[in-house]
């Protein structure tokens, strides 16, 4: 240890701590997974042999032409969504700011596959809406057939990614950028084309390249909506058929993870050296004007369709789960809440796991994410910012590829307190919720942590605080707002987590809400208890949301009065 | 904070400090008495702020020695060191109170919480904030966030007092009065102190001796007054006031010395060393008359007004003289005087006697 100081010891050691959780749970799975995908199954030789057979099967083809195919087409949908809603609020006096908001925490609220079945219902074939589509006009659209049903499902709940990176990218802007082009003679398409658009550009590629990637991971929305040839679900279903021996939900994780670097590495690629925060002091987004009637009505009519299409998952799962029968009818035959009590009496333990590995996930998370920013930010440690990279690296992992590499990696692995192989203790699922979300719980502390002056830290050390102290006393009370907001953001994502949760699950007992929810909706029977559990999460995720929106907002109000009082003096 | 505090003097010895490859301080050696009010001056980059935190603890590691009541502390970590800083913004804790921020010294220190309760009562009624005790900084005005910073700080009763920038942040008004109580504090607790500035009117007003900075390098230790009057060097004499700096050489005929710029401009100097020289004249030290009208020294050299400008209390000129060189000249301004006008030909004055004369 003689290569660290005496004060860095402490941080040291807790960094090598965190490296090596890191690499048991996170690395070492995802090359375990790479390396047997291309092991020769029988001889256990490197070789290519698993993706040639990959690709010269024709379902593994198709499955990754229909997966890369509804990626795209909801990006493009989504596209579709998010613009002009991006464009009215930026452009416009137009009180868009609370819709925005509102918007952006559906994604959030609910994962697409919760509300898959009840969309089915509303725009499947024979569902509320063809139901009157065919009596008014005699058409029926195919809304869920297929593929379809994946591309509009998806594209409803991630298209808030695109409007949210579009919409910043645009209040960026500085007005006088916009206006100095003007003074130069420049107006109208031009200058949305050389100024506009240009500035607004890597706001949209992120956005992008988040649904793109969140599309082509999804797991459980083609799943629930019986789409198998998509690659997610072939990983998932010959890993659970056939075993975890099957070369190809391997080789399936290897495109995965491909296509999420891709895509990560893209969206970086646009955002580098590109912090088109313009705005300065006085300026503040483009210049806003008001809107004439008609176009007022306009607005708000695109406004509103879009707003009822994002609801309609919710309300389709709202009325299956107080409906008694829902089929071949617009609306369902009548109403009960025995759904609810079937399923409290049948799948209590649901509730409290899901509570309990969701909220240890979050308490892991910001945990190590308060350690790692402090480690980067505040030591001057050698490889200080590896932790973070591979911490932020988790991102670049799907869920299924995290479920594959669990149990390939811990499944000969036996724990005296186990009954089973240590893959099948359900703390495993709480160590990879806590891995998936810990890049999120790390943004919001590295945030927290650079929002307190060093000075402050310095000041106390100054009157005698050693560099513990200084981080209990100073660094943390002062990161607490940024620490719960990643708390609750970890807790709200992972207590919908299905990818990797629907691989660990190894008994009933201990299976969490996402899971129940899928359970459920596999039979006709089960879906209405299936709605209601789907009702359950998304009014906890949704107080989580809240909250941490709340203790975010307090924070921002807490800066903001600090600064008008300073201005005053 | 009646106990007056044993004062302590500060030696530097060789100090050298690097930012990766760039050097910042390049070997600084100075001896501060102890009680004394001691000011580091220089330009923004010269090393002052860096020389500062390297006393107390912060920064890279430095080489050499810096001597506190003759103990080096160079090796010690900030929080062992019993060196009290103001920071520059006051860095005052947003989630403590003002008691709260003042006991927190006390309270690393294990002193016993009534000690600590009547020290803090204390410093807060020495700054005058008795009544924002329960208050949050936020709440504050800036000239109050100044005084708890200061209360925190000398609550602890540290060896020596260091102000960063301590009224870079305060408006005009603020700054003189401030300037006033932070006098009148450390002459009543008789504190070794360092203030960091770069606005030279605060150092004179406020230090007893000063160490001009630059590029690393201590370019002068003295009074402010000495520094004005005899600088060593052209950064010194060009940094503390407005100087008319010239390049050339004395050369001494018989008994008459004389400076030659390079251009040919040629003026008699009392004393002075023959060989390379610099001059510098302090733009008052001129006087101007108008063409015709015979001066009172005789030697007057001619020259045209080329821009007049007004700072109130004095008329500052640029005279263009016919050897190329331009001097800058201030007059003091009387209400309703007549002055001169870019264009006009006046006759220039140069005192011999306060020509400041460089040889190195």
């Amino acid at each position: 240890m003689s290569i660290f100081s005496r004060t860095q010891r402490g941080p040291a050691i807790l960094g090598i701590i965190i490296a090596v959780f890191l690499l048991i749970f996170l690395i070492f799975p995802v090359l375990k997974v790479i390396y047997v995908a291309f092991q020769d199954p029988d001889t256990g030789a490197l070789t290519l042999v698993n993706f040639s057979d990959f690709f010269s099967a024709s379902l593994f083809r198709e499955s990754f032409y229909n997966s890369f195919y509804v990626a795209s087409a909801s990006v493009v949908i989504a596209t579709l969504f998010a613009v002009p809603l991006a464009y009215f609020t930026t452009r416009f006096n137009f009180s868009g700011a609370v819709l925005i908001q509102t918007l952006g925490i559906v994604p959030l609220i609910m994962p697409p596959f919760v509300g898959a079945v009840a969309m089915k219902l509303l725009f499947g074939t024979n569902g509320s809406f063809n139901l009157l589509f065919d009596e008014w006009f005699g058409i029926n659209v195919p809304f869920m057939e297929g593929l379809n049903g994946v591309i509009l499902v998806e594209s409803i709940h991630y298209f808030p990614f695109i409007l949210i990176n579009l919409s910043a990218a645009l209040n960026n802007i500085d007005r006088a950028m916009e206006e100095s082009a003007q003074n130069l003679g420049s107006n109208g398409m031009r200058l949305f084309r050389r100024i506009v658009f240009p500035l607004a550009m890597p706001g949209y590629v992120a956005g992008a390249a988040l649904v793109f990637i969140k599309v082509f991971d999804d797991l459980g929305t083609p799943l629930l909506l019986d789409v198998n040839k998509m690659l997610a679900p072939q990983a998932y279903l010959r890993i659970s058929s056939i075993g975890i021996s099957d070369p190809m939900g391997y080789v399936i994780s290897v495109i995965l993870i491909g296509f999420s670097l891709f895509a990560l590495w893209t969206s970086t690629l646009a955002m580098r050296g590109r912090d088109y925060s313009t705005v300065q002091k006085g300026g503040g987004g483009l210049a806003k004007r008001d809107l004439r009637p008609w176009e007022k009505v306009g607005c708000y009519a695109v406004v509103i369709f879009i707003l009822l299409l994002v609801l309609s998952p919710h309300v389709g799962l709202l009325l299956l789960s107080f409906g008694t029968v829902w089929s071949f009818s617009v609306l369902p035959d009548a109403y009960t809440v025995a759904h609810y009590t079937q399923m409290i009496a049948s799948s209590g333990q649901f509730i409290t796991n899901t509570l309990l590995y969701a909220g240890l996930a979050a308490l892991f998370d910001v945990v190590i994410g308060t350690a790692i920013a402090y480690i980067v930010w505040r030591t001057g440690l050698p490889g200080r910012k590896w932790l973070d990279y591979m911490a932020t690296g988790a991102l670049a992992v799907p869920g299924v590829v995290i479920g594959i590499g669990y149990l390939r990696s811990f499944n000969d692995i036996n724990l005296p307190w186990v009954d089973g192989s240590a893959a099948s203790w359900w703390f495993v699922i709480v160590i990879a919720l806590a891995i998936r979300r810990l890049p999120y719980a790390l943004r919001a502390c590295v945030a927290a942590i650079q929002q307190v002056s060093v000075m402050l830290e310095e000041a106390a050390e100054n009157l005698g605080a050693t560099k513990q102290r200084t981080v209990w006393r100073i660094t943390v009370p002062l990161m607490t707002g940024g620490i719960l907001a990643g708390f609750v953001t970890s807790f709200a994502t992972a207590s919908v987590e299905l990818s990797a949760t629907i691989m660990l699950v190894a008994r009933e007992s201990d299976a969490p809400l996402a899971f129940g929810i899928y359970e459920f909706m596999q039979s006709a029977s089960g879906r209405g208890p299936g709605a209601a559990l789907g009702v359950i999460a998304v009014v906890i995720v949704t107080l989580a949301t809240y909250v941490s929106h709340r203790i975010i907002e307090r924070g921002k109000q807490q800066q903001s009065s600090d600064h008008a009082i300073k201005e005053e003096a | 904070m009646g106990n007056a505090i044993e004062a302590a003097g500060i030696v530097i010895e060789n100090l050298s400090l690097a930012f990766g490859a760039t050097e910042v301080l390049k070997g600084v050696n100075l001896k501060i008495e102890p009680g004394e009010f001691f000011a580091f001056l220089g330009p923004s980059g010269s090393g002052k702020s860096t020389l500062l935190r390297s006393i107390a603890g912060f920064g890279p590691t430095p080489k050499g020695r810096i001597l506190i009541g003759g103990n080096d502390i160079a090796g010690l970590p900030p929080w062992s060191r019993d060196v009290g800083m103001v920071f520059q913004s006051y860095a005052l804790w947003p989630h403590m109170t003002v008691s709260q921020n003042v006991a927190f010294g006390l309270e690393e220190r294990k002193v016993a919480r009534p000690e600590i309760n009547d020290r803090v009562s204390d410093a807060l009624a020495l700054v005058g904030l008795s009544d924002f005790a329960g208050r949050r900084p936020s709440q504050l005005s800036g000239g109050q966030q100044q005084r708890v910073a200061l209360a925190r700080t000398i609550v602890v009763r540290p060896k020596v007092l260091l102000l960063d920038e301590p009224l870079s942040n305060l408006d005009a008004n603020l700054r003189t009065q401030m300037r006033r109580e932070i006098l009148a504090l450390q002459r009543k607790l008789h504190l070794t102190t360092i203030f960091v500035t770069h606005d030279q009117e605060e150092a004179n007003t406020m230090a007893e001796r000063m160490a001009v900075l630059d590029q690393g390098v201590i370019q002068q230790v003295g009074a402010p007054m000495e520094l004005y009057d005899n600088p060593e060097n052209t950064f010194v004499a060009g940094f503390l006031g407005t100087a008319n700096i010239f390049e050339g050489k004395i050369e001494k005929k018989g008994k008459a010395l004389a400076f030659h710029s390079r251009s040919g401009m040629k003026l008699p100097l009392v004393s002075g060393a023959a060989g390379p020289a610099h001059i510098i004249i302090r733009p008052q030290n001129i006087k101007l008359s108008a063409p015709g009208k015979k001066p009172a020294g005789a030697k007057a050299i001619e020259g045209t007004v080329m821009e007049m400008e007004f700072l109130g209390e004095t008329i500052r000129y640029e005279i263009a003289l016919g050897t190329k060189e331009s001097l800058l000249v201030d007059t003091s301004h009387h209400q309703n005087q007549k002055h001169f006008s870019a264009g006009d030909k006046v006759g220039v004055d140069i005192d011999a006697g306060r020509i400041i004369t460089i040889t190195k």
